[in-house]
């Protein structure tokens, strides 16, 4: 009994860094951030008094009429839908073949990779570079020139310098879209690839026996086997996608009328460059909310399954 | 019947092909501006090769970037190295020497992977002004090393989770204790562990920015990443010298990944909860 004390205090104390580390920066943070999302600390005076003069939820009210803010929840809405598709179709096509074990799979399966171990920072100046529009129609930089080149100047657009939109859907977001599917499918991919290689040859061989076709073998194998994986794809693409900060920041700003704003670059912005701390932890904590709706049911369920 | 198969193998290879080339499309036009000189960066001829390779860009750029690039590799050897020591420890007891609510827990701890480093930015800057560490590398090697526990004690337990209870059960009969058993079994046959977690943090630290954005502020303490944006950012650089700029930021983490592909997939595919 005495030894099995002894034993927990070790364990309690080889964690307590660990434990009081994160308490401090996880837990004792959002607490803050949460408190100063619900003063009026919106000038440098006021944080400098540091009253604490609650206003309730009127940081959270005033948000949600700001017309930049609504942009931005539209454009995160659009960004991780269209993202999430993208990503999860070309990762799983690419994984299917990859599986036949062509020649040369090697190689190919690297190259989808590689761009996972590249900073969204290096992924945001090159893709700005390559989406730069020019002036229509007589100076056309970026792929708006290598259009006219291969003579296809119907596909010519302004790309992220528009402030057209669709039903909401600022259609400046897709040159950031492709540059973020660019990044992360084949993280996707290697998700798939990975299940696919420990899966049971025998099950599609049968099926091929019975003359099931290349579809239906994806649709009624394949893909109810591989529902878990593409879930957590699924939840881990959402969560990179509301954290797209530094993407957004290095390839376009917010661009014109915030057609490609989000809100972690308000959140940047209104916190460390107009000094509006309140609205910036509001928006922090509207963020938070949103991926704990996400992340807090996958867990739950990914620790049942576990025990 | 052969045919088919012919055509069918010719269909796969095109579609691959095609998707390589999207893959390569920017590394291409990476690698052929920064190779360009002063007078041939023209965005008239961007997708041309250039006449002539010129060094020009990337010696400009280096002379830039290079006091960043030492601040990065300040930054990310230390927090990589502590931070992995912390996960190991962490990984080891809440999976040999579980307790009461060790599950309970592991899941408080893993939750701060999960959240958006938004909500807890302002503090955090505030915090390390408080304690003087605000602006400076220590000052971002305490952060990463701090919100990389979650992810690097994930990656330890689940490696950890697979050895047998039993070799600690026998080691406790032979009177070990639990640092004894850490430093005698588990931490010797937790090497290529150790591989896929400095490899993961190493990438992750090295090519993180809204961290290195806010807590570092003169331009001499900034990692690369906010250097980058900085030289990007500025009208008057040529793109050449951009581009060289944005190679030699991509290269570490390229270089590692070139090197030990199999151990970063392998981190990839932990950094899902059950991996």
């Amino acid at each position: 009994m005495k030894q099995k004390t002894k034993n927990l205090l070790i364990s309690l104390g080889l964690l307590s860094p660990s434990i009081v580390l994160v308490g401090v920066f996880v837990y004792g943070f959002i607490a803050r951030t949460v408190q100063i999302s619900i003063l009026d600390w919106n000038t440098f005076a006021k944080l400098l008094r540091a009253e604490k003069d609650y206003v309730g939820l009127k940081n959270y009210l005033n948000l949600f009429m700001d017309p930049r803010f609504q942009t931005d929840l539209w454009n995160t809405l659009f960004f991780t839908g269209f993202f999430i598709i993208g990503s999860l179709t070309i990762g799983i096509l690419l994984s299917i073949l990859l599986n036949d074990k062509p020649k040369g799979g090697y190689i190919f399966q690297n190259i989808y990779l590689f761009p996972m171990a590249i900073s969204f920072v290096v992924t945001g100046t090159v893709w700005r570079w390559i989406f730069s529009p020019g002036t229509l129609p007589n100076n056309p930089y970026g792929i708006n020139l290598l259009f006219e080149k291969l003579g296809l100047t119907s596909l010519q657009w302004s790309w992220f310098t528009s402030t057209e939109s669709v039903f909401f859907f600022n259609i400046a977001l897709i040159p950031v879209i492709i540059a973020a599917i660019w990044q992360f499918s084949g993280y996707t991919m290697a998700m798939w690839l990975a299940g696919l290689r420990g899966m049971d040859e025998q099950l599609i061989e049968a099926a091929k026996i019975d003359g099931a076709t290349p579809w239906q073998i994806f649709r009624y194998i394949l893909f109810p086997i591989q529902k878990p994986i593409t879930l957590s794809a699924v939840i881990i693409l959402a969560h990179v996608s509301l954290k797209a900060f530094a993407l957004i920041y290095s390839m376009t700003g917010s661009g014109p009328n915030n057609v490609t704003d989000i809100p972690a670059v308000y959140m940047f912005e209104a916190t460390f460059r107009s000094n509006r701390y309140s609205i910036g932890s509001s928006i922090a904590i509207i963020l938070l909310i949103l991926v704990g709706l996400l992340i807090i049911p996958y867990l739950v369920n990914s620790f049942r399954e576990e025990s | 019947m052969f045919a088919k198969m012919k055509s069918k193998k010719a269909i796969i290879y095109l579609v691959l092909i095609l998707f390589a080339l999207f893959f390569l499309l920017p590394m291409y036009v990476l690698i052929i501006t920064s190779f360009k000189s002063f007078a041939e960066v023209s965005v008239k001829t961007m997708w041309d090769l250039p006449q002539q390779m010129s060094l020009n860009g990337f010696i400009t750029a280096l002379n830039k970037l290079a006091p960043n690039l030492l601040n990065s590799f300040y930054l990310v050897i230390p927090a990589t190295l502590i931070s992995a020591m912390l996960g190991s420890i962490n990984g080891y007891v809440l999976s040999h020497w579980k307790f009461k609510g060790a599950d309970t827990l592991f899941a408080v701890l893993l939750f701060g992977m999960f959240i958006p480093y938004q909500s807890v930015l302002f503090p955090l800057v505030r915090f390390l002004q408080t304690i003087g560490l605000y602006g400076s590398i220590p000052g971002l090697i305490l952060v990463h090393i701090v919100y990389g526990i979650p992810i690097t004690t994930l990656m330890f337990r689940n490696y950890y989770t697979e050895v047998p209870k039993a070799l600690t059960e026998a080691a406790k009969v032979d009177g070990a204790n639990i640092i004894g058993i850490y430093r005698h079994i588990f931490f010797p046959i937790s090497i290529p562990s150790f591989v896929v977690v400095f490899i993961w943090q190493f990438t992750n630290i090295w090519n993180e920015f809204l961290f290195a954005v806010t807590v570092t502020s003169k331009p001499e303490n900034q990692p690369i990443t906010v250097a980058l944006t900085n030289l990007a950012g500025s009208q008057v650089v040529e793109w050449n010298i951009q581009m060289s700029g944005a190679i030699i930021t991509a290269l570490p983490t390229l270089i590692v990944y070139i090197i030990f592909g199999r151990y970063f997939i392998e981190g990839l595919l932990s950094g899902s909860v059950k991996g």
